[in-house]
């Protein structure tokens, strides 16, 4: 009898707490009313919360960099919170807190399409202004998608540049991802499309594959260079492999030779550049799209633009921008980077 | 208390000596009870965007894997025993509910697949352990990574999202009238058959006499083997269960869903005062310190405090909490000396 004392006193307790737990954010429910936000009035609640994939990752801090910048400017109040590993499910527990904190605008980079959509949409109802960058949701569960580059500009600028390094003639070749990626082959076939309307000279003789792994692509870099002996030019539209080719090219004969380009990060080929084995390389520029991001997250807040297709707002030293199709804006064409500026980055 | 005649059941005598409030507020269950009430209070106090209820439908909704897992974990921890592989068994009935929904199934038959799943993954787990008599910390650490690659292995890095949404909205709908999800239901429900299971049956005494000792619970006639077995079908059933709910959740079955989950469910059952080394637990501690793991959490989180701090809080917190058990054994002892009656020693305790 005495156990079942124990129990029955062990199950009161916990019902104390939970008693004491629910009465706790009851009573205090009003206290914590997030209209008081300083950098609120006229204007809206200009509390701006950056929610990377996950932080830690240099991509995404010089984002927020971007973003904080932004955010300065335009007098609100920035904070950047994220979880640690690059998961969907974490970086729910994040939107819930921006819901409850009740700040003006969320900017989020999507681990999943889909399975943050709830949370986001939740936040929505509870007037958070949603707005994605880098990497999108499904349309409907945020009120606008930044994008960094289309598919279109991210084939011109890698034609464009391979065209420039090699004197718009002779034989190119293509070092892509895995076979069946959907945005390297789309690029490609872009690329393609290009090459024959704009550079007849140019030819294209193989589309290798090295599937985003750096060995795989550093072999297939050697094969493409031993059967071709004539290539000038190596197109890489994929950060993996343009560093695993520029490796290979840097400690090879064909240095200097064969030109190489495609989409890298300044930190991957910072030494090629230096070097170089590597003249000037493309991607967008990070800093600008999270300081885009914050002020569309404004123009959101003030009333400014809805979201709607053609709404129009100013991003301050960007310049004024134009909401396109299914609720995107696009950042501009992709950044280039060579010796010149390539100090300017660290991600 | 037949079939325990052993220094823990001593114990527990010695130990109804004292008053009752004495007895409450000295426990390691109590101290939890405690900390989260105190959290709670503070939290509420001086946290903005704390106290409002919301956040207990958001804590409920994230810690609720964590509180059902730690049912069938808390048991399987008072036999001396472990089980790693929950996470991964999580992430694999969710594939495996994701699959069935894309080869076409109805959502109750790929769930009651997905729980059949767990019925077998635990069974395994279950095999090895029992009947192969390896040592459960190696089997799960080899199942964790098992069923992790498997479902990896289904889905790849795709991820299933059509769900029906009458099913996607029950997984967070709120008990009318109040922020406390229908999550909760289940888990209450789970709660009671495992207390019952635990405290009232002579199943669960034959669990605290497996994690006392082996030989004495096998010779005063418990099946060790079968009851393991029965332990580790549960965990795995169970996470299947937590699976279905996490996909439904986020209405999306990936393969790395619930990555690492076994550790906070580990974290919130050693936390809660079920000893690692087996015989000794109850469930109502480790619901607080699920609770207290949660709340600790979201109120950091609405402090802007950055996820790695939060991972070295509670880390520090459990470390504390373990080190806390240690000296407190160590004092008991001591004081207990040998020869001493019980009675005087209790007296004069200060």
């Amino acid at each position: 009898m005495t156990f079942a004392r124990k129990r029955v006193a062990g199950v009161a307790a916990v019902a104390v707490a939970a008693a004491l737990a629910l009465s706790g954010c009851a009573d205090t429910g009003t206290s914590g009313s997030p209209s008081e936000e300083p950098g609120s009035g006229d204007t809206g609640n200009l509390a701006v919360t950056f929610l990377p994939k996950n932080l830690g990752n240099p991509y995404f801090d010089t984002s927020s960099k971007g973003g904080k910048a932004a955010v300065e400017e335009f007098g609100g109040t920035f904070a950047e919170v994220g979880p640690a590993e690059a998961t969907p499910d974490a970086q729910v527990s994040y939107i819930n807190t921006a819901t409850q904190q009740g700040v003006g605008a969320l900017v989020v980079s999507a681990n999943d399409p889909q399975a943050i959509c709830d949370a986001l949409n939740e936040a929505r109802d509870a007037d958070v202004k949603v707005v994605t960058f880098d990497s999108d949701t499904n349309p409907d569960c945020r009120d606008l998608f930044i994008n960094q580059a289309t598919a279109d500009g991210i084939a011109k600028i890698q034609v464009d540049l391979i065209a420039e390094q090699i004197g718009d003639e002779g034989e190119i070749a293509i070092l892509s991802a895995s076979a069946n990626a959907t945005n390297q082959n789309a690029w490609i076939e872009t690329m393609t499309e290009i090459l024959a309307a704009d550079h007849p000279n140019i030819t294209l003789v193989e589309t290798v594959y090295g599937d985003d792994d750096d060995q795989t692509s550093f072999d297939k870099t050697a094969a493409l260079l031993q059967s071709h002996p004539n290539l000038k030019g190596i197109i890489s539209p994929t950060t993996v492999g343009i560093s695993a080719a520029a490796r290979y090219l840097s400690t090879s004969d064909y240095k200097g030779k064969v030109a190489l380009t495609g989409l890298g990060t300044p930190n991957q080929m910072r030494e090629f550049v230096e070097d170089g084995t590597v003249t000037a390389f493309a991607l967008w520029n990070p800093e600008d799209l999270g300081y885009l991001a914050a002020w569309a997250a404004q123009a959101l807040i003030t009333g400014e633009i809805t979201g709607a297709e053609g709404d129009s707002f100013s991003a301050g030293k960007l310049g004024d921008y134009e909401v396109g199709a299914d609720g995107t804006v696009l950042l501009g064409d992709p950044y280039v980077f060579d010796a010149d500026n390539i100090g300017d980055f660290d991600f | 208390m037949t079939t325990t005649a052993t220094t823990e059941t001593t114990r527990v005598i010695r130990d109804y000596d004292k008053p009752l409030w004495r007895r409450l507020l000295l426990t390691r269950e109590a101290a939890i009870v405690g900390l989260l009430i105190l959290v709670v209070v503070v939290a509420s106090a001086t946290v903005r965007g704390f106290g409002q209820p919301i956040t207990l439908n958001y804590l409920l909704l994230d810690i609720a894997p964590i509180l059902l897992i730690a049912l069938p974990m808390t048991l399987i921890m008072i036999t001396g025993e472990i089980d790693l592989s929950v996470g991964s068994m999580v992430g694999l009935s969710s594939v495996v509910t994701g699959v069935g929904i894309q080869a076409g199934l109805p959502f109750e038959v790929a769930a009651l697949l997905a729980l059949l799943v767990g019925v077998v993954g635990g069974a395994f787990n279950g095999f090895l352990v029992t009947v192969v008599g390896l040592p459960s910390l190696a089997v799960t650490i080899g199942t964790l990574a098992l069923f992790r690659g498997l479902a990896v292995g289904l889905l790849g890095t795709t991820a299933v999202t059509n769900f029906p949404e009458t099913w996607t909205a029950l997984a967070k709908a709120k008990i009318a009238g109040t922020t406390i999800p229908y999550i909760m239901v289940p888990f209450l429900i789970l709660l009671a058959i495992f207390v019952i299971m635990l405290h009232f049956t002579p199943f669960g005494r034959g669990i605290y006499a497996i994690g006392l000792s082996k030989d004495a619970a096998r010779f005063s006639g418990v099946d060790v083997e079968r009851t393991k077995m029965v332990l580790f079908v549960l965990a795995g059933v169970v996470s299947a269960f937590a699976g279905i709910y996490y996909t439904l959740r986020f209405g999306s079955a990936r393969g790395d869903n619930a990555t690492g989950l076994e550790l906070q469910v580990i974290a919130a059952v050693v936390l809660g005062g079920v000893s690692v080394f087996g015989g000794r637990g109850q469930l109502y501690g480790v619901v607080a310190a699920a609770l207290l793991i949660g709340v600790l959490a979201s109120a950091l989180r609405l402090a802007n405090v950055t996820s790695d701090v939060i991972n070295i809080i509670t880390g520090v917190l459990l470390v504390l909490s373990v080190v806390a058990a240690s000296v407190l054994t160590w004092l008991q002892k001591a004081r207990r000396r040998p020869g001493r009656p019980p009675r005087v020693a209790t007296s004069t305790a200060p």
